[in-house]
């Protein structure tokens, strides 16, 4: 068995494989230099903190109990499918019975900012650290990018005293994933932190100075800063997959078991792009921790033969100062919105189908205050339940209660 | 020493449920299980210490609030990713109406 890959999905994938029974050789292959470490940190409390600590999924010597065969540091430029083998950066081969691609995925470029040494990307421990490195105290910092990982970074930074603007090209924040209200939520309590947000706006230069970096808006203003920091989406790693012909389709393309075009091989997390259950088969390709861990284990099992269904309620979360975000499901599947507001300004959002199906929840609080109610929603959305939207409004109303009947 | 700490009344906590319990600058999260017994754990998860009073109790499972991290809160048992560390347990009883635990 072997897995390219060893992030949060290549990892789990290499346990669940020795936790499923199977007793022959492992191999995982990644590109950094780390061991396997959890990415949630770089962006949120990790940043804060601005520590070079590293927060692994195991150490070394649990890989070695396990044995799972690390090649750190290497990448794997080919895939022989015919004699399944797959090719090393140096030369070498790795034979496979099953392949598992977990290849994640890599910042998308601003093609304005190539060449700039003061435009940075976050991905990576190291890119974290490279970040962390500039953010000091009175550092002027321009976010491109109003996505979670640019307001991650903004909470991040503001938190290290540095002066931060956030330029978003769509009308709001966080568009693409998050309903209006909470994203408003979220705009408020970045500017009430002085982060100064401007939507709507589109970078049209990017120069370089002697002590940082001119960014020019497409209105003709000039903003200056010693750093900026694009976090403008991701792109999956799939170009290896597209090279040896499996199949591509906003990333690589599996069924339901996770299974590429080709039946020796799997692909899961940030790279793949799935068919979910949940909604009628609508083909998804999700950047979110959860679903790393989840689908390295099912893909982990199918590559034993389990033959196992990817049916799950997408779930992610964001942390920006003292709020938490939750979203299960996706809410764009709902017609309409019923809002529940609890203690403290904390609210919930159910997104319901045209047909009174719960499709999503969404919700905002200080702390953990909506983990429960999210995790509690996501049960209800993997049954497919259909609750009162007069009952989901009122906080009364336990939502375990709507679980039981 | 151990003593015997009142952390609060029964009727505090429902059925499947749990509530955090401060003391002497530790933290704790007491449990009402279905059957209606009553545990404790120390509060904080194993994974990213974050408070278990805020997440799910189903059956004799707590779930963590962040990560979705279990427990048998019972055990202590951790029950797979992304905790592996075990959650420590202490010793409860229920007088006179109120929840009692042992903490050394």
């Amino acid at each position: 068995m072997v897995i390219v890959g060893a992030g949060e999905c290549g990892a789990r994938a290499a346990f669940a494989l020795r936790e499923q029974g199977y007793a022959g050789p492992v191999t995982l292959i990644g590109a950094e230099r780390h061991l396997p470490y959890e990415r949630p940190p770089l962006s949120k409390d990790g940043m804060a903190a601005g520590t070079d600590s590293i927060r692994t999924i195991a150490d070394a010597a649990r890989f070695e109990a396990a044995g799972i065969a690390l090649r750190l540091a290497t990448e794997v430029v080919s895939i022989d499918r015919a004699t399944r083998k797959v090719g090393l950066g140096d030369g070498t081969e790795v034979p496979y019975e099953k392949l598992l691609l977990a290849t994640g995925a890599r910042p998308r470029i601003l093609p304005l900012a190539e060449g700039s040494r003061n435009c940075l990307y976050l991905r990576t421990h190291d890119d974290a650290g490279a970040i962390a490195q500039r953010l000091r105290p009175g550092a002027r910092i321009v976010i491109v990018g109003g996505g979670f990982i640019g307001l991650e970074l903004a909470a991040a930074a503001r938190g290290r005293d540095c002066t931060v603007s956030v330029h978003e090209a769509l009308p709001r924040l966080l568009a693409r994933a998050v309903p209006q209200d909470i994203a408003v939520v979220i705009a408020n309590a970045h500017r009430a932190n002085g982060v100064d947000i401007h939507c709507g706006v589109s970078i049209a230069a990017i120069t370089d100075t002697d002590h940082g970096v001119l960014v020019g808006m497409a209105d003709g203003a000039a903003i200056a800063a010693d750093l900026c920091i694009i976090g403008i989406g991701a792109v999956p790693n799939a170009e290896l997959a597209d090279q040896v012909g499996l199949a591509v389709e906003n990333g690589i393309r599996v069924d339901e078991q996770l299974r590429a075009s080709d039946p020796a091989i799997f692909a899961a997390g940030d790279c793949c792009s799935f068919p979910l259950p949940l909604y009628d088969g609508r083909r998804v390709r999700l950047e979110a921790w959860r679903n790393a861990q989840e689908q390295g284990a099912l893909a982990a099992r199918n590559m034993l033969g389990a033959d196992a269904l990817h049916d799950t309620v997408p779930w992610f979360w964001s942390d920006q100062y003292q709020l938490t975000l939750q979203i299960a499901g996706l809410p764009d599947e709902g017609a309409r919105t019923v809002r529940r507001d609890l203690d403290d300004g904390a609210f919930l959002l159910f997104h319901l189908a045209a047909d009174g199906r719960l499709v999503a929840a969404s919700g905002i609080g200080p702390g953990n205050s909506v983990a429960r109610d999210i995790r509690l929603a996501e049960m209800l959305i993997a049954r497919r339940a259909s609750p009162q939207a007069e009952k989901l409004a009122l906080a009364e109303i336990k939502l375990k209660s709507l679980l039981a009947a | 020493m151990a003593e015997w700490i009142e952390a609060c009344a029964a009727g505090d906590i429902d059925e499947e449920d749990v509530m955090r319990f401060d003391h002497a600058g530790r933290t704790f999260a007491v449990y009402r299980s279905p059957d209606d017994e009553y545990f404790a754990t120390d509060g904080l998860c194993t994974h990213e210490r974050v408070h278990l009073a805020d997440g799910l109790v189903m059956d004799d499972i707590i779930e963590c609030p962040k990560h979705n991290g279990r427990f048998n809160y019972k055990t202590g048992a951790a029950k797979g990713a992304p905790v592996c560390v075990n959650l420590k347990t202490y010793p409860v009883k229920v007088t006179a109406g109120k929840v009692l635990i042992e903490i050394e």
